[in-house]
């Protein structure tokens, strides 16, 4: 099962509703995934700072923070129930490895200028409360509720899956060459936290996109080396893209008016947006890669 | 009389319309805010009218018996599937599986419906104003599949009696499926249809006929590849 859901505006006036729109669609797809979500915000803020993402778990916040800071000078931290935002100057890899190294019950759930990952064990209306996610702004967001299937129901089993600077992977299906997939892309060099399908397929576009392909050449490859049912939502800084396998048995539905584009598992998900009614709406056809703004 | 699905529950909207009170005589319904919902109009077995304003989920109309539903916006998966009679108009696009199985009346979409659509039906009637998608009409056993626009991939796969009538492009045959000469018969017949799902801009004579082949019947000890 599961439920994915993605809107991208159109209309800036819409921004400051980002938040409440996703967690409507968020809470009506819970049908679909009551065991954990999850959801990536892009806003446009273009700083010269990365912003991490990090679950905390367990440990202390104000603890935390101090011991940070002592490893990263610049260090900016706001906290949002157990995970952290923390800003800094620093490269993904000096921060991996102080997190590696000093806090090992903490994970990096994503990083970017813009991205936002906040994801939990938990059904999708609990977990959009735990984030106050109604209170957010932005441009554009995905998310995901989680029926699990091929792996356990952990903060690292839940969606999206970061798969590089400010990109992001929701995923509802299942893969099946996954385990080969993985052991050839550990080979080039990628870290893998689960054993989950998902994020072997996010280990694959991040993989693909650093070897200077765009999303679209990415996913057209996708189709030929992911085995497996899936209909998947890549979040980049600009935009989303879309793509369903060939066999198309996993759903999706895109409403497409002059201020937003939402695409869901079902059309329930949407039917609060504003003027849905009288939006364009299909079906993404199999095999075909769909993207806005990226 | 009006049915909100808003301020009702969506049992007790498909319970109302499953048993209707013979003594009184209300035969029209119409349902708003479906808000995507499933299983709208699910297991109805009664004449009756019934326009639902808005997009629905998946089962919309399942199970159809006698009665008239009509669908103002889209619909999910398995739009009447298993229907036995009756008619089930969809106004907007159909998503995968329309018509799944069903045994019998009339089911007209008046957009796309996509991949699957007819699957396994077994006797009902499907008009299609827009195109179909991959795998339409697989394993289909009975009725009639009418498509003015174009069908995807492996039309009619595994087929057994179903008459399966193109007006546009076909992008490939499934097995056992392959074009058919359109006799006299079958152009009256398809004349009947596009006349109940009032299509007045396409001519019979513009459609082709696809069927089986009936190879796949029997098992041949020799076919090999």
């Amino acid at each position: 099962m599961c439920g994915i859901v993605g809107i991208y505006l159109k209309n800036k006036k819409l921004n400051n509703s980002l938040g409440s729109l996703l967690a409507e669609m968020l809470i009506n797809m819970g049908s679909r995934g009551p065991d954990s979500a999850g959801f990536a915000i892009y806003n446009d803020e273009k700083g010269e700072k990365f912003k991490y993402s990090i679950c905390i778990n367990n440990l202390d916040y104000e603890n935390f923070k101090k011991e940070l800071s002592e490893y990263l000078d610049d260090a900016d931290i706001r906290k949002n129930s157990d995970h952290v935002i923390l800003k800094t100057k620093k490269k993904a890899n000096d921060v991996l490895k102080i997190l590696k190294d000093h806090f090992k019950n903490t994970s990096l759930v994503g990083y970017g200028k813009s991205i936002e990952i906040f994801k939990q064990v938990g059904s999708p209306n609990e977990v959009v409360k735990k984030f106050n996610l109604n209170n957010y702004s932005g441009t554009h967001a995905i998310g995901h509720t989680r029926m699990a299937t091929e792996s356990a129901i952990t903060t690292d089993g839940s969606h999206p899956y970061s798969t590089g600077e400010d990109e992001c992977l929701v995923h509802n299906g299942s893969l099946s060459n996954h385990n080969n997939l993985r052991r050839k892309l550990k080979k080039k060099g990628i870290n893998f936290d689960s054993e989950n399908d998902t994020e072997v397929a996010a280990g694959y576009i991040s993989n693909h996109l650093a070897n200077k392909k765009n999303l679209k050449e990415t996913l057209n490859d996708g189709l030929r080396d992911l085995d497996g049912f899936y209909t998947f939502i890549t979040g980049t800084r600009n935009g989303f893209a879309v793509l369903r396998d060939e066999i198309a048995c996993k759903p999706a539905v895109i409403a497409e008016t002059n201020d937003y584009v939402a695409i869901a598992s079902e059309f329930q998900a949407m039917a609060h947006l504003p003027g849905v009614n009288d939006a364009k709406i299909f079906e993404p056809e199999p095999g075909v890669v769909y993207s806005w703004g990226s | 009389m009006e049915l909100d699905l808003k301020k009702l529950n969506l049992r007790n909207v498909n319970d109302k319309l499953q048993n209707l009170d013979r003594k009184k005589n209300e035969r029209d319904f119409t349902i708003i805010n479906p808000e995507g919902n499933h299983a709208i109009c699910a297991g109805l077995n009664n004449e009756m009218n019934v326009t639902i304003k808005g997009h629905v989920g998946y089962y919309c109309a399942g199970m159809n018996q006698k009665a008239n539903i009509t669908i103002e916006g889209n619909v999910g998966t398995g739009v009447a599937e298993n229907m036995m009679s009756g008619k089930v108009h969809v106004k907007g696009n159909a998503s995968q599986s329309a018509g799944a199985t069903a045994h019998g009346g009339l089911l007209i979409i008046d957009g796309d419906a996509s991949s699957r659509c007819g699957i396994s039906m077994k006797g009902v009637d499907i008009v299609v104003k827009g195109s179909v998608g991959h795998m339409s009409g697989f394993m289909s056993q009975s009725g009639n599949l009418i498509v003015c626009g174009d069908a995807g991939e492996a039309l009619g796969d595994s087929l057994y009696e179903t008459n399966i009538y193109i007006r546009g492009k076909v992008k490939s045959l499934g097995a056992d499926c392959i074009e058919k000469k359109m006799d006299k018969k079958h152009l009256n017949k398809l004349k009947k249809f596009l006349k109940d799902a009032e299509i007045k801009n396409f001519k019979a004579e513009s459609f082709k006929r696809y069927g089986s082949a009936r190879k796949l019947y029997n098992f041949k000890i020799d076919n090999s590849y």
